[in-house]
């Protein structure tokens, strides 16, 4: 025991667990109590999902070092997944809990497989290309997502893409309406169930980071040819990230999907992939702690800053501008340096001053 | 006789395309970064064609040329102010940066002018000309939009292999260590490299908005991600690349939209695409660069 707390990687992993954990539990009592506007409360799931998100694409960008446009694609694979699993399993799972968590497995796993194919061709490609590919996948998968229809009657489950209607038989109801959408989902998504998937989502990034494989991929993003030359196999390695990846995003697609009773595709266009990987830069690439703590605080900032209206949006660009000019920009950094230098020698010689 | 007149809409698209192209692939060999900015200096080049032919009732051609000053305008200063100072950065820092500049330009767009669309008025008055007995259409715009793809095509060409500056920018892209040693000033370079980027972003605004005359603050967010496809199809950083890149985009676009199917189009574009960089791994022109340890 002893041993295990002087290990550094085990005290740091503590600590963002720790550290969500009592987000989650003061957020809980709070909503508990009835302190949170129900604005506040509707982003709790939100913020959740969008923290998965984030960590699950530091895994590939940070970790494996590819750039991928594409994460709002598995996200919405997995949201329609799931909303299409927890109709069908209406009135056979009675538990609300238990039908959340199959459709978020049901998400998780076809996003994968998904990945997987999608995988065999995009990871030959490296860098720039490796990108394009992945926004072009987001892409295609919107579009396709966008035509699908599924619904249920008297013969069963239909699902299928078409540019036309599909028609149902006697008694049918769709589930995804095409270009409309998903309507009348049943909103199972719970605060809780946001919080274990955070939980679930670190375990296994945390873990395969400080693993063989984590440093086999660390490896393969710092020097390619040197970690093909100690016989680490490359494609294995940045597969298995790309997979793991994609079945987190899916999962965390289908909670965010079964929070809201309407959703349509265009939901998870390129402008989404775009915040996530914000979310990741800003905190820090192959910071898990800095995914969580951004992923947060970026997605309340433009929605607390409602009542500045139309300049919220212009605030956050400039936000993002100032803050990667402060964190990277040597000559402004040079500058702040110098500022700062100067507030602590006035402060010093006001001390000197006093102290005479 | 319903291909070619397809065929031609497909190349119009596509000229507007590889004009947009142009721009992310001259950006992208000489300050490697990935301006995602560049779609939204086409919305403001075309906003301010729109202001002056609509509010000040100037003629067409001077609209044009107040896009292309505004934009080059901007294009200088968005690199100074934001780029610069993240040169030798990783280049993740600097994409996340134009993404802010993305988002600046299109919600301060929408401050501005609103969200409602507007309705631009093309700049071409020219008629329509129609060929084998009404077989054939071609729009002014079309005609328009061909020409002048054509004619910036030649000039940058005749601009980076026998100008001073053009000479200089390919050195740039070229090695830029090696460039600065032979005395090339590289930040002017960059800088003139985004000023002419966003000068033709202006032209393609205008034409775009003047082929389709609806116009927002997002009008440049899909064609930009277009254009930016067509740069990579092409072969990212090689000018003909682009330029072959924007028009077979354009083509396939078309061509499935009429053939295949309208609302697939975006699909079967981006698997054309996904297929082309798996046979071609550095596009259609691009350079293969082998690695070396």
């Amino acid at each position: 025991m002893k041993k295990l707390l002087k290990n550094k990687t085990v005290l740091a992993n503590a600590r963002i667990y720790l550290l969500v954990t009592l987000g989650f539990v003061v957020m809980f009592f709070m909503n508990n109590a009835g302190m949170l506007s129900s604005s506040w409360k509707g982003y709790l799931v939100p913020i959740c999902v969008y923290i998965s998100l984030a960590v699950s694409l530091n895994l590939l960008v940070g970790i494996c070092g590819e750039l991928s446009l594409g994460h709002a694609g598995f996200m919405g694979i997995g949201a329609f997944t799931g909303i299409v699993i927890a109709a069908l399993l209406k009135g056979k799972v009675e538990s609300d809990f238990l039908r959340l968590l199959i459709a978020m497995v049901g998400g998780g796993i076809l996003s994968g497989i998904l990945g997987f194919l999608i995988g065999i061709p995009v990871l030959r490609l490296r860098g720039d290309y490796l990108a394009i590919v992945t926004l072009a996948f987001g892409e295609i998968m919107k579009n396709i997502i966008g035509n699908l229809y599924a619904g249920t009657d008297n013969n069963g489950f239909h699902m299928a893409v078409t540019t036309t209607k599909m028609a149902l038989g006697d008694g049918g109801k769709y589930i995804i309406n095409g270009p409309m959408g998903a309507t009348g989902v049943q909103k199972l998504a719970t605060f809780p169930m946001g919080f274990l998937l955070v939980l679930f989502t670190l375990f296994v990034v945390l873990n395969l980071v400080n693993s063989k494989e984590g440093r086999a991929i660390k490896a393969v993003r710092d020097n390619r040819i040197a970690a093909e030359s100690v016989g680490i196999n490359v494609t294995a390695f940045r597969m298995k990230a790309f997979v793991v990846s994609a079945v987190l995003a899916g999962m965390a697609g289908a909670l965010f999907g079964l929070n809201y009773s309407s959703i349509t595709a265009s939901k998870f266009n390129f402008n989404t992939s775009i915040n996530i990987l914000v979310f990741v830069v800003m905190g820090g690439m192959g910071n898990i702690l800095g995914s969580v703590i951004s992923a947060t605080v970026l997605y309340v900032l433009p929605e607390a800053m409602r009542s500045l209206e139309d300049y919220r949006l212009i605030l956050y660009a400039v936000v993002l501008i100032l803050v990667m000019l402060f964190t990277w920009s040597p000559k402004v950094k040079e500058k702040v340096a110098i500022v700062s230098d100067k507030f602590s020698r006035m402060f010093k010689k006001k001390e000197v001053e006093t102290n005479g | 006789m319903s291909f070619l007149q397809y065929l031609i809409n497909g190349i119009s698209i596509g000229a507007v395309y590889a004009i947009i192209a142009l721009g992310y692939t001259m950006v992208y060999g000489i300050a490697k970064m990935l301006n995602f900015a560049h779609g939204d200096v086409i919305m403001v080049g075309a906003y301010a064609s729109y202001c002056v032919t609509s509010y000040l009732g100037l003629p067409a051609i001077v609209s044009i040329l107040v896009a292309v000053a505004v934009c080059t305008l901007l294009g200088i200063v968005i690199e100074g102010l934001a780029y610069k100072p993240l040169r030798g950065t990783p280049s993740l820092a600097v994409l996340i940066t134009a993404i802010g500049v993305s988002y600046f330009l299109q919600n301060a767009a929408q401050l501005i002018f609103g969200s409602a669309p507007k309705n631009f008025k093309s700049i071409v008055s020219m008629k329509a000309l129609t060929l084998f007995g009404g077989g054939l259409t071609i729009t002014g715009e079309v005609l328009v939009t061909i020409v002048v793809c054509v004619a910036i095509m030649v000039g940058l060409t005749l601009f980076t292999s026998r100008t001073r500056m053009g000479k200089a920018m390919r050195a740039v892209s070229e090695d830029r260590a090696a460039a600065q040693l032979m005395g090339i000033n590289v930040n002017q370079t960059i800088s003139v490299t985004f000023a002419i980027g966003s000068a033709l972003a202006a032209v393609a605004g205008v034409l775009l908005c003047s082929t389709v005359p609806t116009l927002m603050p997002t009008t440049g967010a899909m064609p930009g991600i277009r254009a930016f496809t067509a740069a990579v199809f092409g072969g990212i950083g090689s000018i003909p690349g682009a330029m072959l890149g924007g028009i077979l985009l354009g083509i396939i676009e078309t061509f499935s939209k009429a053939y295949i199917s309208t609302q697939f189009s975006d699909a079967i574009v981006f698997s054309v695409l996904i297929i082309i960089l798996l046979v071609k791994p550095a596009g259609l022109l691009g350079k293969q660069i082998q690695e070396k340890v």
